[in-house]
């Protein structure tokens, strides 16, 4: 069929989700086009103004666009081009604004179920039982919106957002308004709501930490475009993008536990660049966890150490050195094919003389649980 | 029956009638200004507004001419069978449709621009089509204007004077609404009389802004 750039996309992978819009607002431009995984999380990274909530209202179809191409596992929501165009209330989608939007004439309870009875029957998929569990909302339920806390309310908005059984969950900046605090009360649930549903879900944000806990994917966005997209870990060690020049920029280590150490309360893990000793973490022997490994706390030296207080040492190769400032480098190092970002001063580069190729011992003085 | 009763009957069965289409024009005409970013707008926000600013007089004395047999209102009125408007209780209902019109369409217009477009966008990513958000959002978060607009409309009408003057005229029974009675009433000297309705008007519409204040308070 002539056009029809959906249905030739959609062949190539199912399970894919594909957009690429593109608009105009006064002095601002959307030109947005990629394809990201159809499971897990993926992150729009970007600063403010840089397009990411109108993209997600483009997905949504609450934009008028120039150019709108978007498709869901295979499922052509919108295609410009073929007129294909589905309205936004026959998208089955959940939209997480970043303002909550409760409905203030409801009570929590009809405002979770309010998608929910307008869906066919044969196409829910979610129970309420579930998600007030998961979300922890029974205590909620009858209570009206302008009650809540900023927290409690999130967690409602969610709720109603999944109960609408989406094929893809839309999140923008959900935790946005809300104090660390909150955020730390928010975290679990969301952490929780990746791994018990199999929605994909993007999520917007400009916090390179809330995305490191829970993103799988990454999309940077700069500009009303979509430059660069890739998986989090590969993007996070790329030296030429944005977030490199951020203060907590560093690399992401997926590991697996093997050992606890419980005289000096440590838990030894594994990754292909080696072993990592990491304050004891409450996991089992096998289990996989993520460690964040910011750049900054991570040092180089060409000899191996001795008699030093950092306890974990690796020998890796540099692949890329890259100038941050007159006074700081960011260099790039690979250990077991696996990358990772030292911070350390242009000095110290100079005077080790670090260019790609050069094998180096890596002091690891700290490492983050990612999750 | 009394005259007086009578004038109170056709007085409550006018504001109630006038009241019922009101809304049903206001709504959707209110639901159009306030989203609608056409030129026209502000033409027919002028035109709606009108009615406040105008002496009764004039509004009345253009409605019976547009009311006559021949008029822009009465002549189809007629071709499609029906009776004569002017001084009929169906020409007051469409006087006091136009008359209070602003009432109405004001408090709704300024309900649903205050809702916004985001609650409607919400109820639209959870599958809900254009008229279900009407009904299941935007009516019951404007609840508050659309009291005011019903309250508003209502005791506009029952207040109305000179428009019915003008269109009405004073008959016994079919157009001698209270506010005429009363003026009858006053002209003839009755005073005991004039101040029994004066005094009903003047409880009733202080009870009925009083209890919408209240609810809206809420």
């Amino acid at each position: 069929m002539p056009g029809n750039r959906c249905a030739r996309q959609s062949r190539m992978m199912e399970t894919d989700i594909k957009f690429h819009f593109r608009l105009g607002r006064g002095d601002f431009r959307l030109d947005a086009e990629q394809a990201i995984p159809g499971t897990g999380v993926t992150a729009l990274f970007g600063r403010s103004g840089s397009g990411k909530t109108t993209l997600l209202r483009c997905i949504a179809g609450l934009e008028r666009v120039e150019e709108g191409l978007f498709s869901v596992g295979g499922e052509c929501w919108q295609d410009t081009r073929a007129g294909r165009f589905i309205a936004p209330h026959k998208r089955a989608l959940g939209f997480v604004f970043q303002d909550g939007r409760l409905f203030p004439h409801l009570r929590v309870r009809a405002n979770l179920l309010y998608g929910h009875r307008r869906t066919p029957r044969d196409q829910r998929r979610v129970l309420l039982a579930d998600i007030v569990d998961l979300l922890g909302l029974a205590p909620l339920m009858d209570r009206y919106p302008d009650t809540l806390s900023g927290g409690e309310k999130q967690r409602v908005t969610m709720g109603r957002a999944l109960m609408n059984s989406p094929r893809l969950l839309l999140m923008d900046e959900p935790m946005a308004g809300l104090d660390r605090e909150r955020k730390g009360e928010i975290m679990p649930y969301l952490e929780n709501l990746r791994t018990r549903f199999s929605i994909p879900i993007l999520y917007v944000s400009h916090d390179i930490n809330e995305i490191i806990r829970i993103a799988d994917w990454l999309v940077i966005m700069e500009n009303g475009r979509t430059p660069d997209a890739g998986p989090l870990d590969r993007m996070l060690s790329r030296i030429d993008l944005d977030i490199a020049g951020h203060e907590d920029a560093g690399a992401m280590l997926s590991v697996e536990v093997i050992k606890h150490d419980d005289t000096f309360h440590l838990t030894e893990v594994r990754f292909a660049g080696g072993q990592l000793l990491i304050p004891r973490a409450a996991r089992q022997i096998g289990d996989r966890l993520r460690l964040r490994v910011h750049a900054r706390d991570v040092s180089l030296t060409l000899d191996s150490p001795s008699r030093t207080s950092i306890l974990n040492v690796i020998t890796a190769v540099v692949t890329d050195v890259a100038e941050q400032s007159p006074s700081r480098v960011l260099v790039r190092i690979e250990a077991g094919g696996v990358p990772l970002l030292a911070r350390i001063t242009r000095k110290s580069c100079h005077d080790l003389d670090l260019r790609a190729g050069l094998a180096v011992y890596a002091q690891i003085k700290s490492v983050a649980l990612g999750e | 029956m009394n005259p007086d009763l009578l004038a109170l009957w056709i007085t409550l069965r006018l504001a109630l009638v006038s009241t019922l289409i009101l809304l049903l024009l206001g709504v959707p005409l209110a639901w159009w200004l306030a989203r609608t970013r056409s030129p026209v707008k502000t033409l027919v926000e002028t035109m709606v507004a009108l009615p406040l600013v105008l002496p009764p007089t004039v509004l009345g004395f253009y409605l019976l001419i547009a009311l006559a047999p021949r008029g822009v209102i009465g002549g189809p009125w007629q071709a499609l069978g029906g009776n004569g408007l002017a001084f009929t209780f169906a020409g007051l209902v469409i006087g006091s449709v136009i008359y209070s019109l602003p009432f109405v369409v004001q408090p709704l217009q300024n309900a649903f621009t205050a809702i916004g477009s985001a609650p409607i966008e919400v109820a639209a990513t959870l599958r809900a089509g254009p008229f279900d958000r009407f009904f299941s959002i935007v009516l019951p978060m404007a609840r508050s204007g659309l009291v005011t607009a019903a309250t508003l409309g209502f005791a506009h009408t029952v207040g109305e004077f000179g428009v019915v003057l003008m269109i009405g005229g004073n008959i016994p029974g079919e157009t001698q609404v209270l506010s005429i009675a009363i003026y009858d009433h006053v002209e003839s000297m009755e005073y005991a009389n004039a101040h029994l309705l004066s005094a009903g008007i003047l409880c009733f519409s202080f009870l009925l802004l009083f209890v919408i204040y209240r609810m809206n308070a809420r």
